[in-house]
């Protein structure tokens, strides 16, 4: 499959990057990996008549800890993330997530940064950086300014980057001792792509849950934290019974999205279970 | 309108003109004539166009040839070093790594950047990382047993 024809640019460094943007528009593109544009742009899903290829700015691509936050350049790779000492430690659940995302040669070649913008409600991230409370760097032509997670899925395959700007950096609190985070995705078997997935960060102390931050994705048009779960878990004793009582509350009032291999029942279904399935882990238990 | 790439593709190097849409694994068949690599699937999901660039295996099916412009390329015809076979070859050939030979170029790929790492590797973890590499034939068996025993000459040697 050969995508339509574009005009390519290569910009050496994020100001580059940014005039170039600034002078194309809604013409360009940004192109880091590739490993979800260029797919769309085989299919032709995706015809952008400029490329701005950001892939070479290394200076963008980086783990590092500053005080108690932990900062990713936006071209770190799956697999920087995957495999960095400093991620093992810091925000484990990153590195198992990074490790579940598609295979080794894509996770060598996609970036948090490209995956992030590219908002594909299914993607393996968002649940992740909402329960981890991230924040996305984004630099334009006005400056550099911080985007909660929070405020950052607008609908599939939307943010809120304007067209100006770029994702240079991702920031993400690391996990204090009394805090345990956990992530289950289930994919069609075929296709990859997720059907139902789920991330949480749990804080604990004696036994009872101080903080709990809930968040699930593939589902939905728009990952989305539940705020109303993380409300119920907190002050409870962390035990079976609780995460019971707390999955029936989930995906409580929401469109889910079906399709032919997975209609809305199923997938609300698998939902409540993969929430139980994360819970246990996170938080250690049996059965 | 076509820019020049230079690559340096199984230790050789090399200057292409390629339209900013020519696909990599186009540009090494269609342009240098390396058609050891294939093209599967033609949409990232079965791992026949695997080729290591800059040293890590990567989809040449979903990456510009322009993305890799300075980049080391080696492709399964850099593997043998004259008459004799890269112990990946060797391993493939006597463990039966392979039937029709489809997916054996980027099975063989994939597996060189596998050997590379120092540590053990169990088979549930090698077989996590054939994740992105389909075969039709073997039910993978021979090909986790051929990359196994690639390891084990490789360590023996080194």
């Amino acid at each position: 499959m050969i995508p339509a024809s574009f005009e390519y640019f290569r910009a050496n460094s994020v100001d580059e990057a940014i005039e170039m943007m600034a002078k194309y528009g809604d013409e360009a593109k940004i192109l880091a990996g590739g490993q979800s544009l260029i797919p769309m742009m085989k299919l032709r899903f995706a015809r952008p008549a400029k490329l701005i290829d950001i892939g070479r700015i290394d200076s963008l691509r980086y783990i590092t800890l500053d005080g108690d936050t932990v900062k990713i350049g936006g071209l770190t790779t799956h697999r920087d993330l995957e495999t960095s000492n400093l991620i093992a430690e810091k925000i484990p659940v990153l590195a198992e997530c990074a490790h579940e995302i598609a295979d080794l040669q894509i996770r060598n070649v996609g970036t948090i940064g490209g995956s992030l913008a590219h908002a594909d409600p299914s993607a393996d991230y968002p649940p992740v950086m909402l329960a981890l409370d991230a924040t996305v760097v984004a630099r334009g032509q006005n400056g550099t300014r911080e985007i909660s997670i929070n405020d950052f899925f607008i609908s599939p395959f939307t943010t809120a980057l304007g067209q100006d700007e770029l994702l240079i950096e991702v920031k993400i609190p690391a996990m204090k001792s009394n805090e345990k985070g956990a992530y289950i995705k289930i994919a069609h078997p075929a296709t990859g792509f997720g059907v139902v997935n789920c991330a949480v960060k749990i804080a604990l102390s004696n036994g009872k849950i101080t903080n709990a931050r809930v968040a699930f994705g593939s589902f939905v048009t728009v990952p989305y934290r539940d705020e109303s779960i993380e409300k119920f878990l907190q002050e409870k004793e962390a035990t079976v019974d609780t995460i019971k009582q707390a999955s029936e509350m989930v995906a409580e009032g929401k469109d889910i999205i079906g399709d032919y291999y997975a209609d809305a029942d199923y997938r609300r279904n698998l939902a409540k279970a993969v929430f139980l399935r994360v819970m246990k882990k996170a938080l250690n238990l049996d059965s | 309108m076509k820019q020049t790439i230079n690559l340096k593709v199984n230790g050789e190097a090399c200057q292409i003109d390629v339209e900013p849409r020519t696909l990599l694994v186009y540009a090494i068949r269609e342009i240098l004539n390396l058609t050891g690599t294939h093209v599967g699937c033609d949409t990232s999901s079965c791992g026949a166009c695997t080729v290591l660039m800059n040293g890590k295996a990567v989809k040449s099916c979903t990456l510009f040839a322009v993305q890799a412009d300075g980049c080391e390329i080696t492709t399964v015809e850099g593997l043998a070093k004259q008459d004799e076979l890269h112990p990946i070859q060797q391993s493939f050939k006597e463990k039966h790594g392979l039937q029709c030979g489809f997916c054996t170029p980027g099975m063989m790929m994939l597996a060189c950047e596998i050997l590379q790492a120092s540590e053990e590797m169990s088979e549930e973890n090698l077989r996590k990382l054939l994740k992105g590499n389909l075969c039709r034939c073997t039910g993978y068996q021979n090909i986790v047993d051929s990359i196994a025993d690639a390891k084990a000459r490789m360590t023996a040697v080194a």
